[in-house]
């Protein structure tokens, strides 16, 4: 049975879109927070792997097709952008402030924690780029020389909490207009928190998909002032 | 004949994309170069929206399930991170809340001031 399902192109694919489905469909069901399809996908799909006795190369074999995707679908967010152009074109100043206070906060945060935490420089510019979108963290971190496969999972952690609780946090810290949670939700949590900005609101998705691109140039681009620091 | 048309012209800006991340020396990915090159298309009017509407729309709502893999690798890069476990999941968790309060309540302010300016 393992050796089956290991070696086929399909199972990884097959376990992660199944167990996706099964999570759409239990947060249908109970709407609770927790239940969120993708967070409920990544753990069935890493207890499945785990009792099976799959390990992840064998699964990514076949699973990697699905990640081969993102590129295209990111260039697509260019789409809902082009559809609100006139309300990026009006608020343009509040939108470009508004993302450079997050990409500054970010630095700030990390800084301020990495010390509580008593961590190393390679720590600290390990997570430096923690809030940006996948690619351009992982380019980041090398070139900071950081522990590239941590970058990515605080990465993903950071994305994670974004696609779970992005509404949620909004709402509790008082954020209502939707271009500023588009802003904060895209700023702070990529391209996972945009895609719960899509479910949200055109607009919020929208202003979402325009602050990946903002926020990852502007956080390379400040990133070179903050890399010292520890 | 549509969506191959559409599915086309958004694979054919990834590509002009990955070329353009690996020319230029900067840490900008193929997909940032293809969402500003897909954005300038449509603004400038080269590429219609009805060219790439559904099949986009289509990609972005599976996207997603396309963040399964390599969250899965998690159970890779574990072991690693037993050391400064603890820092990792407190700084990434607080400082998204700081960064969300921080761009979101700026645009929300800089915005509703505007709008105040206006109605004078």
């Amino acid at each position: 049975m393992k050796e089956l399902l290991q070696d086929s192109l399909f199972f990884g694919v097959g376990i992660s879109i199944g167990t996706f489905l099964l999570g759409t469909l239990i947060k249908k069901k109970w709407n609770f927070f927790l239940f969120n399809p993708l967070l409920l996908s990544i753990t069935a799909t890493i207890a499945t792997l785990l009792i099976i006795g799959i390990d992840y190369q064998h699964y990514n074999n076949g699973a990697k097709y699905l990640s081969y995707l993102l590129t295209p679908a990111t260039v697509a967010l260019a789409i809902p952008l082009y559809e609100q152009t006139m309300l990026l074109k009006k608020n343009f100043t509040a939108i470009i402030v508004g993302i450079a206070s997050g990409v500054l906060m970010s630095f700030v945060s990390i800084f301020a924690m990495a010390l509580l935490f008593r961590l190393g420089h390679t720590e600290y510019v390990t997570l430096l780029p923690k809030s940006i979108t996948t690619a351009i963290g992982i380019s980041l971190s090398q070139e900071l020389q950081g522990y590239v496969a941590i970058t990515v999972t605080a990465i993903i952690m950071t994305g994670l909490l974004g696609n779970i609780a992005g509404g949620i946090i909004c709402r509790i810290l008082g954020i209502k207009h939707p271009i500023a949670k588009g802003i904060a939700i895209g700023t702070a949590s990529h391209v996972m928190g945009t895609a719960k900005a899509m479910e949200i609101g055109e607009i919020e998705g929208a202003m979402s998909s325009l602050s990946i691109a903002v926020a990852g140039c502007m956080t390379v681009g400040a990133a070179i002032f903050f890399e010292g620091l520890i | 004949m549509k969506y191959i048309i559409q599915f086309e012209i958004i694979i054919a800006i990834s590509l002009i994309g990955e070329l353009l991340n690996r020319i230029i020396p900067l840490p900008i990915p193929a997909s940032i170069y293809g969402m500003a090159i897909l954005y300038i298309a449509l603004c400038t009017g080269a590429i219609k929206l009805s060219s790439v509407k559904e099949t986009g729309k289509f990609l972005i709502y599976i996207m997603p399930m396309m963040f399964i893999p390599a969250a899965v690798g998690l159970i890779e890069t574990w072991e690693a991170m037993q050391e400064f476990l603890t820092a990792i999941i407190v700084i990434s968790l607080a400082s998204t809340v700081l960064v969300m309060a921080a761009a979101g309540h700026i645009t929300q302010i800089i915005i509703k001031h505007k709008g105040k300016e206006e109605k004078r």
